[in-house]
Order: structure tokens, then sequence, then C-alpha cells
């Protein structure tokens, strides 16, 4: 419209939703349609081979409460409880042998099916479409985030757990006569281990009144310069607790990582294996071992 | 604070408190020395059992205790390293090399029969 002095006056702009209308408006047709695109999605599910380990009716029980959380996070944006939920799930299913792939792959393609909904909806206007989309993809993409990191989070916590209980159950310093003790050791040392290992050692040699302690490590693959370290380490501690150490079982690619990097191995005492071990043990605390039969 | 030092034969046995200060680790080495000497000694034995840490100060004391011992001709044992003891001196580089180590005052005077009985 134009002013008798040459300017003009800019239009009216267009009355256009707030943000939080859309949402509104976008979370009841998700709720009105809610079992057809329920429905859908399970289809897409299964087309792309997700969730084998589970069967039909878990899928669909499960199918139900994830569409329902994914509404109500996109309604109440409450992301912690989403986070919560996604953990507990994770619960459920990591023992199921539910992959992270599958979960991040069925709530993507959930994210696609409402997404799609949403373009058959409002196909006839794309100005609307796209303020519709505005709202709905980043809310929807954290939400994948979210339940994605929960899932893994849970994973996380799973390992760790086991790492614990398998660190306990595989340090066994066990005593094989009057004053010698063995510490076979199996597996991967990182440090954590290395240092619970010469504490739990060191224990025993005082518990124990050990004069002798073999260390074997036969089970063991690799080393690396810190937990080299770490066994020089605890053979001189238990020096200073009146015990000396035989290691034994050193594999050639351990024997070869020592030499390269320069552990003083004029502070270990080294027996090729275990036996041999075990024999210069006996002959250090005054044993000899004579065979007085064949066997039966 | 006076450190008991205790006479059982040839071998004198001398009991760390915890907590010893530096100079009472000084006082100590020139007191055991001359213990030694006096008594004429062909042993002894430090018992820290009683010390919850052992710095650095204090392992250099030791060692020259028995560096200096040794000079009389005599040897020297320590017992009694807590293995969480033992544990923070190794980290530190704090190995007492060169200086005899017994887990306790009993295997300390078993290792030294067995020292004086093969020298005799």
């Amino acid at each position: 419209m134009a002013k008798r002095d040459g300017t003009s006056i800019p239009p009216e702009p267009m009355r256009t939703e707030e943000p939080s209308e859309l949402l509104r408006e976008l979370v009841a047709h998700l709720r009105q349609n809610r079992t057809q695109l329920r429905e859908e999605w399970v289809v897409r599910i299964t087309e792309t081979r997700l969730l084998t380990a589970m069967t039909k009716e878990e899928i669909f029980a499960e199918a139900t409460s994830v569409y329902d959380s994914y509404v109500e996070a996109l309604e109440t944006e409450a992301f912690e409880a989403l986070q919560a939920y996604a953990r507990n799930l994770s619960e459920r299913i990591i023992p199921r042998g539910v992959e992270t792939h599958e979960v991040v792959g069925i709530v993507l393609l959930l994210r696609d099916v409402l997404a799609r909904s949403l373009f058959a909806k409002y196909q006839n206007d794309f100005k609307k479409l796209n303020r519709i989309l505005d709202a709905y993809e980043p809310a929807a993409n954290r939400i994948a985030n979210t339940v994605a990191v929960g899932f893994v989070q849970e994973r996380e916590r799973v390992i760790r757990q086991q790492q614990e209980a398998i660190r306990e159950l595989s340090t066994p310093v066990l005593q094989v006569r009057e004053r010698l003790l063995i510490l076979p050791i199996i597996g991967v040392i990182d440090p954590q281990r290395a240092r619970q290992l010469t504490e739990q050692l060191l224990r025993g040699i005082r518990t124990n009144r050990a004069k002798v302690v073999v260390i074997d490590i036969t089970g063991v693959a690799a080393m690396d310069l810190t937990v080299a370290n770490n066994l020089v380490q605890t053979v001189e501690a238990s020096r200073l607790l009146g015990a000396t150490v035989i290691v034994t079982g050193l594999s050639p690619e351990i024997a070869q990582t020592l030499v390269t990097i320069g552990v003083d191995l004029g502070k270990m005492n080294t027996v090729g294996d275990l036996q041999g071990g075990i024999e210069q043990a006996e002959r250090l605390l005054g044993y000899k071992v004579e065979k007085l039969a064949e066997p039966r | 604070m006076e450190v008991p030092i205790l006479k059982q034969g040839a071998v004198l046995i001398a009991t760390f408190q915890a907590a010893l200060s530096d100079a009472d680790l000084n006082q100590l080495r020139m007191g055991l020395v001359q213990q030694v000497v006096k008594f004429r000694s062909r042993a002894v034995i430090v018992d820290v059992t009683a010390m919850d840490v052992m710095d650095s100060f204090a392992s250099r004391t030791l060692r020259e205790i028995a560096h200096m011992i040794r000079l009389r001709g005599a040897e020297t044992v320590i017992v009694g390293i807590q293995p969480e003891v033992a544990f923070a001196m190794v980290q530190l580089g704090l190995t007492l090399e060169g200086v005899a180590t017994a887990l306790d005052l009993e295997e300390g005077l078993a290792y030294l029969n067995e020292k004086f009985k093969t020298a005799n």
C-alpha cells in the first residue's frame, strides 16, 4: 500500500504458528495415526532384517513402548526421561543379543516413517510442511541421538562390570609348597591389572611367608613398556619382603620386547618354562625331589 | 626419639618406630655403628615393621647404615617392610639395592644363621 509521500507501509506479516504449536499439531497427528504408523514401522523393521534375535510379538511389544516414548519425548522435550527409558530398554535387549546398529537403525526407521507421514499430510501446503519439518527434525535427531547414547552407555556399563569380574577371577596366588608361591598370569595385562597383581602378590608373600615366587607368563601374549616395568617393580618389591622371584614362560615375542625396550634383565631371574621354574624354586628352598617308583 | 637397640648374641636388633624424623635417623646412623664397634657384633637387624611410609631420606639412611656397618665387617638385614610400603618404594625407585632384606625378625635371624654357618 503506497503512502502519499511515496514511501510504502510494509504489508502485515502473515500469522505463523509458534514452534510449540507446530509440535503440538505434529504430536496430535502422530497419536491419531499411532496404530497405522506403528504397523508401518514394524513392517520396515522386518524388511530391513533388524532385531532378528526377537520374535514378532516381542518386536511389536517393544515397538509400542518405543513409539509412545518417542512421541512423548517430542511433546514434552524431556530428554532425561527418554535417556533413562533408553538405558532401561537396553538393559532388557542387550542380553537378547541386540546390537548397537540395530537400535540406531530402528530409531532412524521410525524417524523416517513419521517424516513420510508428515510429507503425505502437508503435501499441499509446502510452506507449512517446511515449518513442521523445522520443528520436527531437530527434535527427531535429538531423540535418535539420545536413544543411541543411552544404549551405548548401558553396553559400556556391562563391559566394565564383566572386566571387573574377570580381573578378580584371574589373579590367583597359589601356594604349592611351604614358602613357595606360584602366580600364573593369563591374558591381557593393563596397568590397572598389573597393579592389582602386584598388590595381591605382596600380600600373599606376607601371609604365606613365601621365600620364592614363580611368576608364569606363558599365557601373556604381549607386553608393553609400562607393564614390563611393572613386572620389574614387582620383582623388586618382592625382594624387599625377602622373597626371590623367578619369571617363567617368556614368549619369544615378549623376550624380544623386553630386550628392545632395554628392561634391566639383570634384575630378573628367568627360567624357560614353569616346570623349570618350579624345579629351581625347590632347589632354592632346599628341596630335592626323588622318584621312588614308576607310576602304577 | 630413642630407637631401642637390643643385643641378641652377636646380633644387634634395632626396632624403628613409626614416623622417625630426619634428625632421629641421623642420630641412629651414628649410634648403631658405635654399638657395633662396642659389642663387636657380626650383624645388625633393622626392624621397620612399624614404618608405614618410607621416604627417600629414610631409604638412603638405611643404605648408608648398611655400608658403614659392612666396613666394620658386619652384615645388615632390613626386615618387616610392609607390602604397601614396598610397593610405594619401588615406584619411587627406592630399591635398597645391595642391602639384604627379609620378611620379619624370625626370617632375618634364620638368614643370618645360614650365612654364619657357611662362613664358618
